[in-house]
């Protein structure tokens, strides 16, 4: 089945097997952050942002984003070395692995919510295992980044 | 992960039915459960082109499309304002945002999975579904019905003068929950519905909300409970008592 995506900016029209699901058309795009984890749909390393909104590109069929736009952390490369700066300040990433999936959502996360407390930031992330950190860095950072970002609007 | 030989965008309720009763045929909701099996699925029918991605608000109720997602209703303003924080409250722990954002109301209700928050919260309140070959029937008529071949277009809520609570309990975060428990009361008399039994949901109604918490938590804890790994039945029923006095406490408060 014939699709048309923009990934990143740019638009792309191919044919596609109605099985195939958006992480793969991804990667076969050249991007690599994009990480296949679970595939159960639990650890959020494969997020990516589905007409701005955070999704499971594992779970998600690459036929169901036609005509849709895909951003993925190739395409928020300043935001995401902004907050990546955070991160790796508190010591918030060790083996990186679920950097990309954890920085997308707290991208989405930064879009959606206003001021979120300390509660709904832990409820937005829920969805995006880590197994190295146990969390606590990368909430400070995520507040740090929330501060910095105040200020910066002041 | 399921294969598909044919994918069809349909552009009418009665074309999805139709191709549906083939028995290789399957409804895609959002596909997260579905993607965790290996089905060689014949015609995957696609019901995004239907604009049953809405939740309306008429005079009387509230329409919610079966490709309406669980963050849709966690979010939406006049479902808070009308039914309090209970549809937040039954999706908030599933899984993560970005799930949320993919799994619908239609694969959820179809699945009528035991352990299944959105069915228990529903059934709480007044509510019907609309099937594309069944018509207008109500929920806890669907619930009770073995799995068929029908095609799930909307949930009708009933705007009533119905108060609801929900509560569940889970062993880790994001986990599916090992009770799950809604309450609500109209013109004072109670309703619980008692799901991830580990069975599914079973409503109790028939008791007067001002009943001693006792007898209420006997009642509750009257119905059937099994054992799996996330639980034993004698830890739900206890739990179910815990859940149950938790809601109706919530539940006299509001009214
Ligand atoms: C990892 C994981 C954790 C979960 N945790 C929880 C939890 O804690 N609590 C909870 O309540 N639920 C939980 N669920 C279930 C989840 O909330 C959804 O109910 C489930 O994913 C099905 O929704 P879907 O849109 O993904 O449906 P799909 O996977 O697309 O479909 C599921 C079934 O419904 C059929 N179907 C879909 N739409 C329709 C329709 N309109 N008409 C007829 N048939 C239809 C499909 O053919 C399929 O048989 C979990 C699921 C997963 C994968």
């Amino acid at each position: 089945m014939q699709i048309t995506v923009t990934i990143n900016g740019k638009k792309y029209t191919e044919d596609v097997a109605p099985d195939l699901v958006l992480l793969d058309f991804l990667r076969a795009h050249g991007c690599y952050s994009v990480k296949r984890g679970c595939e159960t749909s639990n650890c959020g390393l494969c997020t990516v942002h589905l007409n701005g909104k955070p999704v499971l590109s594992c779970s998600v069929l690459a036929v169901r984003a036609d005509g849709k736009s895909v951003t993925t952390l190739e395409g928020l490369q300043k935001e995401a070395e902004e907050f990546g700066g955070f991160l790796a300040d508190e010591g918030g990433e060790q083996c990186g692995f679920c950097s990309p999936g954890f920085i997308m959502n707290v991208l989405a996360m930064v879009r959606e919510l206003e001021n979120p407390s300390e509660q709904e930031i832990q409820e937005y992330l829920a969805g995006n295992l880590c197994r190295c950190t146990g969390y606590q860095s990368q909430l400070r950072a995520i507040q740090k980044y929330l501060a910095w970002k105040q200020e910066g609007t002041k | 992960m399921f294969t598909v030989q044919q994918y069809v965008k349909v552009s009418s309720l009665e074309e999805a039915y139709t191709l549906n009763q083939k028995k290789s045929s399957a409804v895609l909701g959002g596909g997260c459960w579905m993607k965790m099996g290996k089905r060689r699925i014949g015609t995957l029918i696609d019901l995004s082109g239907l604009g049953l991605d809405t939740i309306e608000e008429t005079e009387d109720s509230f329409i919610l499309g079966a490709m309406v997602t669980l963050r849709q209703m966690e979010t939406d303003a006049r479902l808070k304002t009308t039914f309090g924080s209970g549809f937040a409250d039954m999706v908030r722990h599933i899984v993560g945002v970005q799930f949320r954002n993919c799994a619908t109301l239609g694969g959820s209700l179809y699945s009528r999975f035991g352990f299944s928050d959105i069915l228990t919260w529903l059934l709480a309140l007044d509510c019907d579904v609309e099937l594309a070959g069944a018509g207008i029937i109500p929920l806890a008529q669907y619930a009770a019905t073995p799995y068929d071949r029908d095609v799930l277009a909307r949930v009708i809520v009933h705007k009533t003068s119905r108060k609801a609570v929900y509560e569940s309990f889970r062993n880790t975060e994001t986990d599916i929950p090992v009770l799950t428990c809604a309450a609500s009361s109209l013109n004072g008399d109670l309703r619980l519905v008692i799901g991830g039994r580990p069975m599914r949901a079973l409503t109790v109604d028939g008791l007067a909300l001002t009943k001693s918490m006792e007898t209420i938590v006997e009642k509750a804890q009257s119905l059937p409970f099994g054992s799996n790994m996330r639980a034993s039945a004698q830890y739900r029923r206890h739990l179910a008592g815990v859940l149950v006095k938790r809601a109706v406490l919530r539940l006299r408060e509001v009214e």
